[in-house]
Order: C-alpha cells, then structure tokens, then sequence
C-alpha cells in the first residue's frame, strides 16, 4: 500500500493562520508583522489574482531578506494599478522601467549592488505574461544566461490585460482575446502555438524554477523563500487569474486558480539546475470543464456551438501534463 | 600622459578614469574597441570597483545601465547605428527618469542600406530624447568629453551622449594626452544620486504620469537643458584649469574675424574644414568656421553671436532629414531668424563617403560667390542616381534600387 | 607633411603597418595619424590604410588622396586596383615582390620616378625567414624608412616592440631591420633597387 505525506492543514481549513499551526508554519501572510510590500490603495480590478499573487510573493521576499530588497517592474497591470500617479501602493523600493526590460534593468541593479558590496540587498524583477514570455524574453534569457542573482516572478495572467485583453504566447489554446476573437472555423487563441517558459527556464539550467499558483499560498510562499535562500537567476513563474479578461466573478479567482492546478492544466513543480527536483502531487484531478465552465473566455466551447472536439484537446494537455511532470505519483 | 594610440582606446582609457562603476557593452561597428578595452581592464584589474556586463543586445545594455544608475552606480555604455535605434525607448526612458547615464555614440549611418561607415545620421535621429548631445573633433577631445560628461550629466540628473565619428576618430590612431588619476579625481567627485533604490529610504521610481503632471515633467528636462547651457561652459572654463587644454564648451569660432562667409560643422570634419580656412585665407578670402560642440541643447544664443557678422553660412552637415532636408542647418537656421543672413545646406560624407578638402575648397569658393543653391549634397554622383530614376521610370519591377547602384558602380554582383 | 597610403588585402597587417608608422613618427616626437579604410572586412578583401606625420597638428579628416609614397603589401592587387592614383611626381613606392618592376609589368610607370624613389622587396619571405609568418608589414616598413629616408629603423623597432612581445616582437624587428640594410646598401647604385 503506498502511503503519501498530506500536510495537516490540507485536512483542515484553508484559513492562512491556521492556528493549529506551528508558527513557524503559518503563511507569511497570516503575519501580522508582514511588509504588505503591495499596500491597499491600489487600484486592481476586484478580485484580481495579480494582485494577490504579488503580495504573497513579495511580502515572502521581504520576510526572506530582513525587508532588504528592491523590484524592478516591467510594465503591465501591476506597473499601472500600483502607481497611479502620484501615489504609490509599494512600501519597498521599487522602479519601473520599460515593458520588455525588467530583466535586464534588474541585472542592472544587481550589478550596482554588487560593485557597492551591498549584495545582501537582493534584487527581484516581475511583470507579467506579455513583458515576460514576448516582449521581455529576450532580456529574461540572457539574465538566465548569465546567472544574475536575479529573483523573476512572472504573473501570468494569459493575455495582455492592461491593453485591454489581446492575446499573448501565454495564451491558452481556445481562448478568446480581443485579438484571438471567439468567431470563424477555430475560435479563439489557436491550438499548436505558445511557449512553456518555465520549460524554457529549465533549459538555460539556472538555479531554480518554480511554478506557482495564488491557490496555494504557502506552496507560493515556500517557493519563494527557498528561491531567496539561493544565489544567481531564478524563475517564479505564478499562476494568477483576470477575472475581467477571463470572464469569471471577481469572487471565485482563487477557486478558479485551484482548479486550473487541480486540472493538470497548471501543474505546480520545482527544478534546479534543468532538474525537477518536486511537484505537487494531485489526490484527485478535476475534469478541464470544471475549470473552463468557470470562464468566459472559454465560453464558445459549450453551448449551442459546442466544441467538444477542443475541449477533448484540452483535456488531453491536461493529461499529458500529469503523466510528464508525475502529478499522480506519491510524493516522496 | 602624452600617448599615440587609436581613439577608441583612449575613449576607453578615460572612462575607466572616471570610476565607472556599472558597465555594460553590447558590440557594434564601430564602438566595439572601446567597450573591449574596458572589459579587458576590468578583467586584468587595472579597472578595479567595476562591473562590467556583456549583454545580449543593446536595448538590455542600457536597459542595465538604468538599473544600476537608479541603484546608485556611476553607468556607461556605448553604441552606435542600429544598436542605438534598438534601445531608443530605454534612450527616451533615461533622460524621462533623469539617471546621469554617459554614453558612447561611434556615430555611424544608419541602414536601410546596411553601412558600417561614418555620419551622425544616429545621434540625429535621438536628439529630441532629451540626451545631452556632445560632440568630439579629434580624438583628444573625444577622451576629454567623456571626463566632462560624467560631471555634467551627475550635476544636471540628465544623461549625457558623446558622439564620436566612427572609423574617421574611433579607428584613428594619433597623440593623445591620457589625463592622470589625480587630474580626473580632482575634476569629478563620486557620484551623488538625486533619487536612488535603497531599502532604507523606499521610493518609487517610474510611475505613470497622466495628462495632470506630464507637461511638467517634460518641462522639466528642456530646463535641465538650460541649466547645460550655462554649466557647460563652466566646466569646460574647470577642465581647462584642471587639465590645462581646451575641450568642450557650447562652440569655437575659427580665424571668423570679419568673416564674410562662415562654415558650420560638427565633429571630426572640421579638421578638414580649418585647412581648407587657412588655405583660402591665405588666398584672400574673408572667410572663418564655427565648430558645434554641444548639439543638444542648442546653443542659439551663442551661435548667433558667432555668426551675426557674416553675409553667408555654409553648414556642412553628415546627416539628412529625408524629405525636409538639412538637420543642423534648420538649428542654425533658427538661432539666424531675423538677421537676413543667408544659411546654405550642405549634406556631406553619408554613409562614410570621404570629405576631401578639395571638394569643400570648391564648395566653399561657390558660396563665398554667392553662387552656392540652397541645399547642396557635396560629391553627389548625379549620373548614377539619374540612371536609377530613369530605370524605376521604365519599368515597375526595376529591382532593389541598392543594387541596381551597387552594379552600376561595377561593385555589385553580376547578373545574367 | 609625408602621406602613405598602404594597399593590401585583410589579414596582412596594412591597417597595423600604418599604425606603427605612426607610432615610429610619434618616437620621434612628430604629430602622426593612422587610418583605415575598410572594404568589406573580410580575409583578402582589398583593404587601404593611411598615415600622416608632420611636425605640426594634423588636422585634416580625408583619405590620403596625394600621397608622398605608397606601400603594396599585396601585388595581385597591381593592374586590379589603381594602387598609384595621385602618387606625387617624386613619391616613393615600395612593392612587396621578389620580382622587378619589369617582372611585374610596372617599369612603364616606376621608370618615371626618380632614381632610388622605387624598390621591389621580398617582405613576405622576409617574413617567413625571420618571423615564421607571411606577414610582410614590419618588413616594408623597413623598406619604407630605407628608401624614403623619413625615419630612423629604431623608431620602427620601437614601435614593434611596444605593439607586439617575445618572439612575435623580435622577429619583426629582425624582419624590419633586414629589409631596411638590404634597401638601404642598394638604394645608392641603382635606379631601381630590386631584390633578387
């Protein structure tokens, strides 16, 4: 009979302080002495995942580095909903730069910190799924490739939100966009396109790659801290959806996200090096029409236009996804 | 101390002087020298306190140098061309967020067609990103400016470019007075940022400006501009001090006493143009030149002092406004309004196309006649470029127009 | 002011060769400047190189259109390219051959010049006997300074010293050094001096 570790809150409550916790154990965000890096006031959609996402991760950089940290932040939703000028939400130095550049910008910094022998002030870069995966890659490969001691943490939303929803190489297949509408023989965003950059993370075998979804906070957490205790270039590459682009209600993005990994569709795991080192194993996984019954987005695949042939597609990525990375092996 | 070396050499070797601390290169015709000998006192340890970062274009190169200026670090990057097309937005950026980034232009055309030689058709199409634009007539002067730069562009918060013809001074070897240690500290204190990233003071750098504050902050860079105009006359009057020579300045009025026709230039070409003075000086004619030094900002007031006495100016200019004409020449143009003094075009040396003084002898005895048109383009080969027209006349599908010259000039390949 | 014009193809030291001319003039404390001129950059392409030495500030930007000598590094380049255009009635001209100017089809033209302006040298075998490479420009530098008489073999060594180190460096001087005596001991007795 095997047998699999299962954490004791996963039989609990989902609460973040959880108080039959250890301390030590409980999220970072439960912490009321946490650097809520991103402070209220911003101006994100309601019920919107980067937002989260973004709290999560940097209150857990902050938490890791004795609040020693700068972030350089590409231009996207987060740049804008964060700074609407002259205020600003961020309670740590923070700079934005350009869309395609944070990477580079952040090496940047790093540099600067590492003449000036301030290294133990660490440096992170974030933007989203356009500034990461298209117009940022070129920079964000050759920060990998020279192993800056860079922390990126990509939000990925699937599309480019701030610009009102146009389709980004994050996109999913089937998806509606503004620019991969919902009409013709092959609605939405095309099968057979697109680019896994954590797989693409993987390849330059840099220290640590990580994806991560606001679903699980502590996984999140976890990842980031770990990535903080490590020197050179890491990737977090954080799951978060848009309730506005996605079509879902502000109210159910988290439950959105955990369907999303529950699904295979999103698999959570760990690498080093081009290695993957862990993944969160699934108890039981969700059909894909859980998850994109959830979403607008998806809408054209059901209803009086059904497309059941795209759907069996999507399932059968999901598949593939947890045969590849293991997500019904036990974890060991 | 007094070396013959080749100009991108010595621009490398005043720049480590300055204590850069962030450096960080991409390669490009013709600039690639300059950042390889950074790298390799780096590397050696005769640059010590630098970081020194290959990147994988030049939009991450100065990408880089924003970073590391906004974390405090005295940046410096150099490019020329395409490359520095390929970083225009983080160019636009620098100057938006005021970081005091210095930066090499090896001045080179800029292609369609591909072409590795000189003109300044580069720095031109970035001199409203609101860069200091700088530039150098010989190589002395190119090491000297970047001394300059630094302390400009960290007093001002404003980045700084020195332009640099490519091939003609980057490639050039010949003497050059490599200032001392002392000499650049006594000159140039360490760099104190006017906003920096730093955990024990968080601020925001970078955030959105709607139609509220823009106009504001825009304004506030063409101020900056101002405020060059006035320091970089003190600092060149400073360097003197300090370094004994003369280097920089707004601009340098030539043998221009009772001058009745004055040429205008930037760069290298007005070496070439001070010979040709003298010689026709020495013939007789009344006629002086005034070399630009700082381009951005303009220096109108100056340069319509310089000129004010003359019936005509000839400016001679490496670069073309396509479909509007001369560049500098419009500046002078407007520093002239209202004098009635006639300002004649001169579009020279495109593409790295040799300026000889023979040529600018006789386009200089033209206007001095009065028989100069308005806009002239100096050793222009009419015949090929009547060939070509009457060929796209002839015939819709007349081919690439590059290489239908190309082999009429017998370079190209041949077709069958 | 003395104005060289340096013709060759890539990859045989022409743009170096003016470069140490001008460090050589510059040993001698005179204003000198060395440019290239680049075709294509590519191996064997035809390449130009330039160098000015005066006494005075040289301040002219131009590719030298009237020079007082030119140096062929390459003699394939000859009856391809006008090598001699604007050469000065009493230049020099130095031409990396074993052969004559007859050999080679120039006598027509050299004859013009005056007696000891113009000399056939073996730079590249030269350079093979004392460097190991066919890279004949510290050769015809020493060939240069022979003939024209414009500046001293241990200015040229010098140059080479400072620019190059060991074996490389002292196997250039040598080259240098053995075509400067050869031209020189023949450059007094004939019209033509050529090498055999």
């Amino acid at each position: 009979m095997s047998t699999q570790p299962i954490k004791f809150y996963q039989t609990g409550t989902f609460t973040v302080g959880n108080r039959l916790l250890e301390s030590s154990e409980r999220a970072v965000q439960s912490n009321m002495r946490r650097t809520n890096s991103l402070n209220s006031g911003h101006r994100a959609c309601r019920g919107c995942g980067e937002a989260l996402g973004a709290r999560y991760a940097i209150d857990a950089v902050m938490q890791a580095t004795q609040n020693r940290a700068i972030a350089v932040n590409a231009t996207g939703c987060l740049e804008v909903f964060s700074t609407p000028f002259p205020e600003t939400s961020w309670q740590i130095p923070w700079m934005h730069s350009l869309f395609g550049n944070a990477a580079a910008v952040a090496s940047g910094v790093a540099a600067a910190m590492r003449v000036k022998k301030r290294e133990h002030v660490r440096v992170i870069a974030q933007g989203g799924d356009g500034g990461t995966t298209d117009i940022g890659f070129g920079c964000l490969s050759g920060m990998f490739e020279r192993n800056d001691d860079v922390l990126y943490i990509c939000y990925d939303n699937e599309a480019y939100m701030n610009t009102g929803v146009q389709r980004s190489s994050a996109t999913p297949p089937a998806a509606r966009t503004a620019t991969t509408p919902a009409v013709g023989k092959h609605p939405g965003n095309p099968f057979g396109t697109g680019k896994n950059v954590p797989l693409i993370a993987m390849a330059h075998h840099i220290p640590y790659v990580a994806t991560a979804s606001i679903a699980n906070v502590r996984d999140l957490e976890a990842k980031v801290t770990y990535a903080m205790s490590l020197r050179g270039a890491r990737y977090v590459h954080v799951h978060v959806p848009c309730p506005l682009g996605w079509g879902s209600e502000p109210a159910d993005t988290v439950k959105v996200a955990r369907l999303a990994v529950e699904s295979g569709l999103f698999p959570l795991f760990e690498a080093e090096h081009g290695e993957i080192t862990g993944r969160y194993a699934l108890r039981r996984p969700v059909p894909v029409t859980d998850y994109l019954k959830l979403q607008r987005r998806f809408g054209h695949l059901f209803g009086k236009n059904a497309d059941p042939a795209a759907v069996a597609a999507i399932q059968a990525m999901a598949d593939r996804n947890i045969e590849h990375f293991g997500l019904l092996e036990p974890t060991q | 101390m007094l070396k013959q070396i080749e100009g991108s050499r010595a621009v490398a070797e005043a720049v480590a002087l300055c204590r850069p601390e962030v450096i960080c290169a991409y390669p490009i015709t013709p600039q690639t020298h300059i950042v390889e000998g950074l790298g390799e006192m780096v590397k050696t340890g005769e640059l010590e306190g630098c970081e020194f970062i290959n990147v994988e274009s030049e939009f991450a190169a100065l990408s880089v140098a924003i970073g590391a200026s906004a974390a405090g670090a005295r940046s410096y990057t150099a490019t020329a061309s395409q490359g520095l097309l390929f970083m225009a937005e983080a160019v636009y950026n620098a100057s938006g967020l005021g970081l005091p980034i210095v930066m090499t232009i090896g001045n080179r055309a800029i292609g369609a067609p591909i072409n590795i030689w000189n003109d300044q058709s580069d720095s031109m199409a970035l001199r409203d990103a609101g860069w200091i634009q700088l530039f150098a007539e010989t190589n002395q002067e190119a090491a000297d400016l970047h001394v300059q730069a630094f302390k400009l562009a960290e007093a001002l918060s404003c980045p700084v470019m020195v332009c640099v013809d490519g091939f003609i001074l980057t490639h050039a070897y010949e003497r050059v007075e490599i200032p001392t240690q002392a000499q650049v500290d006594a000159f140039l204190p360490p760099f104190e940022p006017r906003q920096v990233l730093d955990p024990a003071e968080p601020v925001s750098i970078g955030a959105m400006v709607g139609p509220e504050a823009f106009f504001e902050v825009r304004f506030l860079q063409h101020y900056k501009h101002f405020e060059a105009l006035r320091l970089i006359p003190e600092l060149a009057a400073e360097f003197a001090a300090v370094f004994g020579r003369e280097a920089g300045g707004l601009c340098r009025s030539y043998r221009t006493e009772n001058a009745e026709t004055i040429v205008v230039a930037l760069g290298s070409v007005n070496g070439t143009i001070k010979d040709v003075i003298d010689g026709m000086r020495d013939d007789g004619y009344p006629i002086g030149a005034l070399t630009i030094s700082s381009y951005r900002p303009f220096p109108l007031d100056e340069v319509k002092s310089a000129l004010a006495h003359a019936k005509r100016v000839v400016v001679v200019e490496k670069c073309l406004s396509v479909g509007a004409g001369g560049i500098v020449s419009a500046d002078v143009r407007k520093a002239l309004a209202g004098t009635g003094i006639v300002t004649h075009t001169a579009v020279a040396g495109l593409g790295g196309r040799p300026i000889p003084s023979s040529s600018l002898r006789t386009l200089f005895e033209r206007a001095s006649l009065g028989a100069l048109e308005t806009v002239h383009f100096l050793d222009l080969n009419w015949e090929i470029v009547n060939r070509e027209i009457a060929r796209m006349k002839g015939q819709r599908r007349s081919g690439p127009t590059a290489e239908n010259i190309l082999r009429d000039l017998g370079l190209g390949a041949v077709t069958v | 002011m003395f104005q060289v014009r340096i013709h060759g193809r890539g990859g045989q030291g022409v743009v170096t060769s003016a470069e140490l001319l001008s460090v050589a003039a510059f040993a001698e404390g005179r204003n000198a400047q060395a440019f290239p001129s680049f075709g294509s950059e590519r191996m064997g392409a035809p390449v130009i190189a330039y160098c000015r030495i005066d006494d005075k500030e040289i301040r002219l930007r131009e590719p030298v259109a009237v020079p007082d000598a030119v140096v062929i590094a390459d003699p394939t380049l000859l009856h391809q390219v006008d090598l001699f255009n604007g050469l000065k009635p009493d230049g020099y001209i130095v031409v990396n051959s074993s052969r004559t100017p007859e050999q080679l089809g120039i006598a027509e033209f050299t004859n013009a010049f005056p007696a000891g302006h113009v000399c056939c040298v073996p730079a590249t075998e030269i350079a093979l006997e004392h460097i190991g490479k066919p890279l004949p420009n510290a050769a015809l530098l020493g060939a240069l300074a022979a003939l024209t008489g414009r500046l001293r073999i241990e200015s040229v060594v010098a140059a080479i010293e400072d620019r190059f180190s060991g074996k490389v460096a002292a196997g250039n001087a040598a080259a240098a050094r053995a075509c400067f005596a050869a031209v020189s001991s023949t450059a007094t007795s004939e019209k033509t001096a050529s090498l055999a």
